[in-house]
């Protein structure tokens, strides 16, 4: 008896859809499970990890105040990974948005009128589209690998940011302490829109959800963007620029990374400081592919991982499980999904040798 | 400046650059053989913890082999976590950026559930294996003072520049790295060989992460490798991925981060500390582009990496 | 079918007219909660460890009175929002935010809770719920840089910073002004790290001080790696926050101690009294938030001599490290001959004293 994977003539449609429920699933169990193992109340944790986020109204400005960038910079990812374009610097292009829109900020002092947000968003998406450009460029003209050039920036980026708040852009009122003044009112976005839960941010995720699935699944640059990352022959054939596709799909992932990032900074911080780069350019490739690089999905995996950290977080309080545990949910919820990868493409067969098969074998040995 | 100056600058050095060392050269093997692992930086967290683990719960039992056990302890566990990630790129084909990443994640959180128990601990450290009269002579300390795991990084690397370069299963490996659909026409097992290439990869970050936890500050703390293992990546790309670079770039990259600690501790700060600090970054980055543009035979990335091995039947 | 039947309906009502004859009593039979916010683990043997054990003396001292929960490991950014509110949501009515980082977030969350109190460690930002309160490590620094004066052979001693930060500088220029005061030859070199947390670069920078000859070596970093080179090295350190001797036995001189307890017992009943204000406190030794550990067997008697006279000094007012004359690193006076520094002036300072070499 042997287990053989057959490739199928079209990827399943039910897979894509049934193994990322399925992994969250298997996580919420396997986890249980070993919290039970290591003397923790399992069930309960898991409850307050991913059911309470959901069920508690108190929460969810928390979920969705952290879905909102996730969701945005995964949006961008997803495009490029669907080229087979890697972009794992998000998180420098989300740092470098945030600065430049500050920069624009403290460069027009006392702004007023509402023109300063909009220019300030402005700058945040062209910040990140340049850093982004970077690698796009070393990409295109140097055949440079862009896994390894935008992970290198993201460090580099961290400097500029350390640089900037410790130096040239340090509070004169804040004590010297390594941080941006203050956003004045004019600048700031409120952290939720009055009256509600809604953050600015998520009110864009959604916007920008519905323009990403117009554009991959309507539009014909959607539909080069999949040819180059699913047959390269056959897009060069059909006149779609490799070239072209690598700019546009790193150009538009480093802007929406940078329009997270100076939203975040507008509407949740108020200012930037050293506690700002918080993982979310790493996390939204998790996003992006428990999301099946699909904008809907994208926008249900967002929710998905913000419920796990707001989870996390109220296990700590209630469970007192460390709070290192959400990220272990998270990675396994990544390995599911990615293990699972395979069978939408495959299909899992069993294959019995056959008795008169076994016997002639059996014969022609003997 | 005086020799014991230089020796004391040395012995520094050594210190900084064994980490990044170790863990860059099982990397390069990995990459080498057409795999990227991102996951480094989890996988020496996970050594980390551990051989720490290991060493304060076995030391009074084992004596003074607890810290050798811990090591090698260290090595396996990594070894282990770098499987699954074997598993499901080599196996199950699964995209290798994000999977390397997922185990980072999880290492990262696997080390710290684990060493919530352990923070706020210490282990002697494991110290140089020669006779005091040498290891404390203020001269020759400078080669003799230093952990056994120094020397294991120094070996190591010539090792496998040696295996890549003039063994025939180094030819075999480099060969599954740059064109695997002909290894595998020839009858070479594509998968085996990279599994293996991973498995050591895993091992080489274990032994890095228990530097950290074991000798240079021999005490369990989260995430206490503090980003050493992007370093590594990045250290192999400024390689150029041969060996022979890969040690010279490592203790190039380690006197760089001693240097910008010695201009701070005697005032010169000419350019602000995180220049210095972004440096290897960037180079790296110049480096990718020298060599990808210059096509220099041999010193570019392997032609397979990062992709998944799809035979045609 | 209404909750609200004529029968508990005058119940209530009774029972709410007595209340306020029973006074504030009547609240004090559901315990006060108290919420604590903490960056690091509490088995970090350094600054979480110190408010945890801070904590604890609270539940003591006011056993019955007062229930306290902790968050442990919430990082400093937008994440620490939620820990709040949660504790907040919880019932805590108290809640101290135990970490510079948590500035913000805390008078973010405040706003949205206005019946919770708030306090804020080491920060200065308040607000009308909102109080911030700080300890004088200097003073302890005052200790350790007496000692390091009479004890180093090379007069040259060593400090391993993070940031250049008010708290940070105020410990290095305290440290060196009391060493120069007992050997004016000391020069102290500096080296920050520019990070919050990287024990092997902790150890490097150390190292590095080591090799240019420093012979006793101060931190303010959260992790014992100093110690343990010093240990290594055969030069002498001190702990900082905690007693960090089982690091570095031969090495570890004495350390300065954060003493919380007294501190959070007197908010805390401040609280159940009802006279709970938003201030801005800056205790110290004399007020006992702040302790030394006892010196190791290292320290010689005339040394131990001096450092208890600082310490007898500092208590009763007559000691205070940050008087005048002193000369800022370009020679510029910064306090005249005889005056003492105000406090605003320590809060901001961004300069440091003549002898570090930074």
């Amino acid at each position: 008896m042997r287990i053989r994977f057959e490739k199928r003539l079209a990827p399943s449609r039910f897979m894509q859809v049934a193994t990322p429920i399925a992994s969250v699933l298997l996580t919420m169990l396997l986890g249980a499970a070993i919290f039970e193992l290591i003397g923790f109340d399992g069930p309960h944790a898991i409850y307050e990890t991913f059911i309470t986020p959901i069920v508690a109204p108190y929460k969810w400005q928390d979920v969705l105040t952290k879905a909102a960038p996730l969701i945005i910079i995964a949006l961008g990812l997803s495009l490029g990974n669907q080229a087979k374009i890697w972009n794992i610097g998000a998180e420098g292009q989300y740092i470098i948005g945030a600065l430049a829109g500050a920069g624009v900020a403290f460069a027009l002092p006392n702004a007023e009128g509402f023109w300063a947000i909009p220019l300030m968003i402005g700058a945040g998406i062209l910040g990140g589209m340049a850093w982004a450009a970077i690698p796009a460029f070393l990409k295109t003209r140097y055949s440079v690998s862009e896994v390894l050039s935008t992970l290198m920036l993201v460090y580099v980026a961290l400097q500029v940011l350390n640089y900037l708040i410790g130096g040239p852009w340090k509070d004169p009122n804040g004590h010297n302490f390594p941080q941006t003044p203050p956003f004045t009112p004019a600048e700031s976005l409120p952290n939720v829109l009055p009256g509600t839960v809604i953050p600015p941010g998520f009110v864009v995720a959604i916007v920008l959800t519905l323009v990403f699935w117009l554009l991959t699944t309507r539009s014909v640059y959607g539909f080069s963007v999949r040819t180059v990352g699913a047959a390269p022959n056959a897009a060069r054939y059909g006149g779609f620029d490799a070239s072209r596709t690598v700019w546009s799909t790193l150009m538009i992932s480093g802007g929406m990374a940078g329009l997270a990032g100076i939203l975040e900074a507008m509407s949740q911080l108020g200012q930037i400081n050293l506690g700002f780069p918080s993982g979310y350019g790493f996390t939204a490739i998790i996003v992006s592919f428990l999301g099946r690089l699909h904008p809907i999905g994208v926008f249900l995996a967002g929710l998905i991982l913000a419920v796990t950290y707001v989870g996390g977080q109220v296990a700590q309080t209630v469970v007192h499980v460390p709070n290192a545990t959400a990220g272990i949910f998270q990675a396994t919820m990544l390995f599911f999904i990615l293990a699972s990868d395979i069978l939408v493409r495959y299909r899992v067969r069993v294959i019995r040798d056959a008795p008169r098969a076994k016997a002639a074998a059996a014969g022609a040995s003997a | 400046m005086n020799l014991a100056f230089i020796i004391d600058a040395l012995v520094t050095v050594v210190g900084v650059t064994t980490p990044i060392l170790l863990a860059a050269t099982g990397e390069l093997v990995v990459e080498k053989s057409g795999v990227i692992n991102l996951g480094v930086e989890g996988m020496m967290l996970i050594g980390a913890i551990t051989g720490f683990a290991i060493t304060f719960n076995y030391g009074p039992d084992l004596g003074d082999w607890a810290p050798w056990v811990g090591v090698v302890c260290a090595a396996l566990a990594a070894a282990i976590s770098s499987q699954l990630f074997g598993f499901l790129v080599l196996t199950l084909g699964s995209n290798q950026v994000a999977t390397g990443l997922a185990l980072t994640i999880f290492g990262i959180g696997l080390s710290s559930l684990i060493g919530a128990g352990y923070v706020g601990m210490t282990v002697p450290e494991f110290a140089t294996p020669f006779p005091d009269w040498l290891a404390g002579d203020p001269v020759w300390r400078v080669l003799f003072g230093y952990s056994p795991l120094v020397y294991f990084a120094l070996i190591a690397v010539l090792v496998v520049g040696w295996f890549l370069n003039r063994t025939r299963a180094g030819l075999v490996l480099r060969a599954v790295g740059e064109n695997d659909i002909s290894a595998h026409s020839i009858g070479y097992s594509v998968l085996a060989i990279r599994y293996a290439a991973i498995a050591f990869g895993g091992a080489m970050a274990g032994v890095a992460g228990a530097y950290f936890s074991m000798v240079i500050t021999p005490m369990w703390a989260e995430q206490m490798t503090a980003g050493r293992g992007w370093i590594a990546l990045a250290l192999v790309v400024f390689s150029g991925w041969r060996a022979g670079r890969l040690l010279v770039g490592a203790y190039f990259f380690g006197i760089l981060m001693t240097l910008e600690l010695y201009a701070k501790a005697s005032g010169f700060s000419f350019l602000p500390s995180q220049f210095w600090a972004a440096m290897p970054y960037i180079m790296a980055v110049v480096v990718l582009a020298v060599i990808s543009a210059r096509g220099v035979a041999g010193s570019e990335a392997p032609a397979c990496l990062g992709r998944p091995f799809m035979p045609s039947n | 079918m209404s909750l609200v039947t004529r029968r508990n309906f005058i119940k209530t009502t009774a029972a709410g007219l007595a209340l306020p004859a029973l006074g504030s009593r009547a609240f004090a039979a559901e315990p006060l909660k108290v919420g604590f916010v903490y960056l690091g683990a509490i088995g970090d043997w350094g600054w979480t460890w110190s408010h945890e054990k801070g904590r604890k003396e609270l539940v003591d001292a006011l056993k019955g009175q007062v229930v306290a929960n902790y968050v442990e490991n919430v990082k400093e950014d937008a994440s620490a929002i939620p820990v709040m509110k949660d504790l907040a949501q919880q019932g805590n009515k108290l809640i101290f935010t135990t970490s510079y980082g948590y500035m913000d977030q805390t008078i973010e969350v405040a706003k949205q809770f206005p019946d919770a109190k708030w306090e804020h460690c080491t920060g200065y930002k308040r607000a009308d719920n909102v109080g911030t309160y700080n300890s004088r490590f200097y003073q302890g620094r005052a200790v350790t840089g007496t000692i390091a004066g009479m004890m180093s052979k090379t007069n040259t001693i060593g400090f391993v910073g993070s940031f250049k930060i008010p708290e940070v500088v105020m410990g290095v220029n305290a440290f060196t002004l009391a060493a120069q005061a007992v050997n004016p030859k000391i020069t102290t070199k500096l080296v920050m790290i520019d990070t919050w947390f990287d024990p092997a670069k902790e150890a490097a920078a150390a190292e590095t001080l080591a090799n240019i000859g420093c012979d006793v070596i101060a931190q303010h970093v959260d992790s014992p790696a100093v110690l343990q080179v010093c240990e290594k090295r055969k030069i002498y350190g001190f702990g900082y926050g905690a007693d960090m001797s089982r690091f570095a036995p031969k090495a570890h001189l004495t350390a300065s101690l954060d003493l919380w307890g007294p501190y959070y017992i007197s908010r805390a009943k401040a609280v159940l009294d009802g006279t709970w204000k938003p201030d801005d406190t800056w205790w110290g030794m004399k007020e006992g938030i702040l302790g030394m550990a006892p010196y190791s067997k290292a320290v010689p008697d005339n040394v131990r001599a001096a450092a208890d006279k600082i310490i007898a000094g500092t208590k009763d007012g007559s000691y205070e490290v940050f008087t005048g004359p002193i000369a800022d690193q370009t020679g510029k006076e910064r306090v005249p001959a005889g005056e003492r520094m105000k406090d605003a002036d320590m809060l901001v300072m961004d300069w440091y004293a003549k002898g570090v070499q930074s």
